[in-house]
C-alpha cells in the first residue's frame, strides 16, 4: 500500500519532468505554420522536416560541429593536465596542498560573468578570439579543477601499496603511471571525461563571447536564431532537442556516479 | 590514509597550474587593474583609485539587483530543497527501477542551459505552449514576457524543474549510504514513517543536504544562462540577477571599470559562501571516515 503512494507520486514527477522536453519534441515535429495555426497535444501530422534543415544546413550543422570540436579540445587538455595533479594530490604531501586545492575549487565556482570581460581582452591580445582554442582554454577554468577533484577521488581509492610494489620493481614514474595506474583508474577517467564534457556543452555565457562566426556554438545559434529570423519555433524545438541527445546517450554509463559528479561540478 | 612527503609532487600540479593561472589569475588581474581605472580608449586610461568601487556600492540597480538574487536563491532553497528530500525518498533503492529513476531524474541537468530557457519559452507560451495555454485557458491571463509576477513564476518553474534533480541525486546518494540494519532496528521498534525519517534518515544525510544547500545557494546566485534567453532580464528590470546585469554593464553598455569593480565584490561574495562550503565538506569529509 505504501510501496504503491511512493510509486504514484514518482510516476507524477517523471511526468511532470518529461513533459516540458515532450512539448519541444512535438513542436520539433510540426512545421511551423502548423505550430502556429492549430494547438495540438501530439504532432498530427509528423515530419521530420526541421531536422533535415539542421543537417543539410551548413549553418546550422557546423554550429554543432564547432562545439563538438571546442568540447572535445577542452576535455583532452583537462584530462591531461589533471592526471598528475590529482596524482600528486592523492599521494603526496607537499608544500601548500590544501591552500592549492582550495584555489582550484574557487576557480570552480567563480562566476563565469566575472571572466567574460578579461578573456575577451586577454584573447583578443593574442588573438585567439572566434576560434576553438579559445572556448576549450576558458572552460579551462571550471573543467581542470573539476578533473582534478573527481580524479583525486577515484585515485584515493587505490591502494598506495600498488604503487610501492611497482616501484621496487624498478618501475619509472612514467611508466608506472601510463602502463599500470591509468588502466587501475580507467573507470575514473571515463567518468571525469563524462562530467567535462558536460559542462563544457552546456555552458553558454563563454561559449558565446569568444566566438564571433567561425567557432560559434550550436547554444549561440539558437539564440541568435531566436532574435533574428522571426522565430521559427519548429526548427529551433528541433535544435534544443540534438543538444540533448548526446547527454541523454551517455548519461547510462555513468548512473552510478552521478550524484558525485554532479556535487562537485555542479552543472 | 598517509601521505608521502615530497615536495617533488609540486612538478606534477604544474600543467595545471599553469592551465589554471592562464584562465583564471592573469583575467583577474586584469579585472583588478579595470577596477581602477578610467578607460577612454587604448593607452588612454587615468588612475581612479576607488571611485569605481564606491559607485558600485551605491548603484541603485545594483543593490535591486542583489536583494532579488537573495530573494531568489531563498526561494530556490525552500522549495528545492524540501522537494528534493521527498522524491529521494520515493525512489526505489535497488533494481532496474533504481536505475531508470536515476537517469530519467538526471536528464534536466544534461540540458545546455540556454537550451533549458527554449523548452520553458516553448512551454509557457500563451499562444502555442502547454502550461502557458492551460493557465490562459482557466481564465488567468498569464504572460512571462508583460507581468513581472508571471515571468518571477515561470523562472521558479523552470528553476525547480531544471536544480531540484541535483538535490535528489545528493539525497539518494545520502540515503543509499545508510546501513540496511538502522531501518531493521526501527522495524523492530515499531518506528513509524515519520520518526524513522526524523530520526535516521535526516540526520544520516546530513553531510549530503549540507553540500546540496550550498551548492543549490552557490549557482542560483549565478544564475545567468536561463533567465536570460528566457526573459531576457525583464520585463523592465524584475529578472534582472546579479550575472545578468553584471553583463549588460559590461558588454552591453562597455562600462569596464564599474563592470571590473562590481566584478570584484561580486567575486568576493562567491569566495565567502567558497570557503563555507569547503570548511563543510572537509566536516563531512572527516565525518564519513571516523
Amino acid at each position: 500500500m505504501k510501496f504503491q503512494k511512493r510509486t504514484i507520486g514518482l510516476i507524477i514527477y517523471f511526468i511532470l519532468l518529461l513533459l516540458p522536453i515532450y512539448w519541444m519534441l512535438n513542436m520539433s515535429l510540426r512545421t511551423n505554420a502548423d505550430i502556429l495555426s492549430a494547438f495540438s497535444f501530439y504532432p498530427a501530422d509528423p515530419t521530420l522536416d526541421n531536422y533535415i534543415k539542421i543537417f543539410t544546413d551548413e549553418s546550422w550543422y557546423s554550429g554543432y560541429l564547432n562545439s563538438f570540436y571546442y568540447v572535445s579540445m577542452n576535455v583532452v587538455i583537462a584530462l591531461v593536465t589533471a592526471l598528475p595533479a590529482a596524482y600528486a594530490f592523492s599521494r603526496y604531501k607537499f608544500l601548500g596542498d590544501k591552500h592549492l586545492f582550495f584555489w582550484l575549487l574557487t576557480n570552480r565556482m567563480a562566476p563565469p560573468a566575472v571572466f567574460l570581460l578579461p578573456f575577451f581582452q586577454l584573447y583578443s591580445t593574442f588573438g585567439l578570439i572566434d576560434t576553438h582554442f579559445a572556448v576549450a582554454l576558458s572552460h579551462c577554468l571550471f573543467n581542470v579543477p573539476l578533473a582534478v577533484w573527481v580524479l583525486e577521488g577515484f585515485m584515493s581509492g587505490i591502494p598506495r601499496e600498488i604503487d610501492e610494489m611497482a616501484y621496487i620493481d624498478g618501475y619509472s614514474f612514467p611508466r608506472f603511471f601510463l602502463t599500470i595506474f591509468t588502466p587501475l583508474i580507467r573507470t575514473g577517467i571515463g567518468v571525469t571525461a563524462f562530467f567535462c564534457f558536460m559542462f563544457s556543452w552546456v555552458e553558454l555565457l563563454l561559449a558565446r563571447t569568444l566566438t564571433t562566426t567561425e567557432a560559434k556554438p550550436i547554444a549561440a545559434i539558437m539564440t541568435r536564431t531566436v532574435s533574428a529570423s522571426g522565430l521559427d519555433w519548429g526548427l529551433l524545438a528541433a535544435a534544443g532537442i540534438l543538444t540533448i541527445v548526446p547527454g541523454a546517450l551517455v548519461i547510462y554509463f555513468v548512473r552510478n556516479h552521478l550524484a558525485k559528479g554532479f556535487a562537485l561540478g555542479r552543472v | 590514509m598517509n601521505k608521502w612527503e615530497d615536495n617533488k609532487a609540486w612538478f606534477l600540479v604544474i600543467p595545471v597550474f599553469l592551465v589554471v593561472a592562464v584562465s583564471a589569475i592573469i583575467p583577474l588581474m586584469t579585472v583588478v587593474n579595470y577596477s581602477i581605472q578610467d578607460i577612454f580608449g587604448p593607452g588612454q586610461r587615468v588612475f581612479v583609485g576607488m571611485e569605481w568601487y564606491k559607485e558600485a556600492l551605491t548603484d541603485e540597480r545594483l543593490h535591486d539587483a542583489l536583494s532579488r538574487q537573495l530573494l531568489f536563491s531563498t526561494l530556490v532553497l525552500l522549495i528545492e530543497i524540501p522537494l528534493g528530500i521527498l522524491i529521494a525518498l520515493m525512489m526505489p533503492k535497488k533494481g532496474w527501477g533504481a536505475s531508470l529513476s536515476l537517469v530519467l531524474v538526471a536528464l534536466p541537468l544534461l540540458i545546455p542551459w540556454n537550451v533549458i530557457g527554449t523548452i520553458w519559452i516553448i512551454f509557457m507560451r500563451p499562444d502555442i505552449g502547454l502550461l502557458g495555454a492551460a493557465v490562459n485557458g482557466l481564465g488567468i491571463p498569464f504572460d512571462h514576457t508583460a507581468s513581472p509576477f508571471a515571468a518571477w513564476v515561470t523562472v521558479m518553474l523552470m528553476e525547480v524543474w531544471h536544480w531540484t534533480p541535483l538535490v535528489v541525486l545528493l539525497a539518494y546518494a545520502g540515503l543509499q549510504a545508510i546501513p540496511e540494519a538502522y531501518f531493521q532496528a526501527a522495524r523492530i521498534d515499531g518506528a513509524s514513517v515519520w520518526s524513522t525519517f526524523r530520526y535516521i534518515q535526516l540526520p544520516k544525510m546530513r553531510g549530503v543536504l549540507t553540500i546540496a544547500v550550498l551548492l543549490r545557494f552557490m549557482d542560483s546566485f549565478l544564475i545567468y544562462a536561463e533567465p536570460f534567453v528566457l526573459t531576457g532580464g525583464g520585463p523592465g528590470n524584475s529578472t534582472t540577477f546579479l550575472s545578468i546585469y553584471l553583463v549588460k554593464l559590461a558588454v552591453g553598455q562597455f562600462d569596464l571599470g564599474p563592470a571590473a569593480a562590481f566584478s570584484i565584490i561580486y567575486f568576493l561574495i562567491v569566495l565567502l559562501f567558497c570557503w563555507l562550503f569547503y570548511q563543510a565538506l572537509l566536516k563531512v569529509g572527516t565525518g564519513d571516515k571516523s
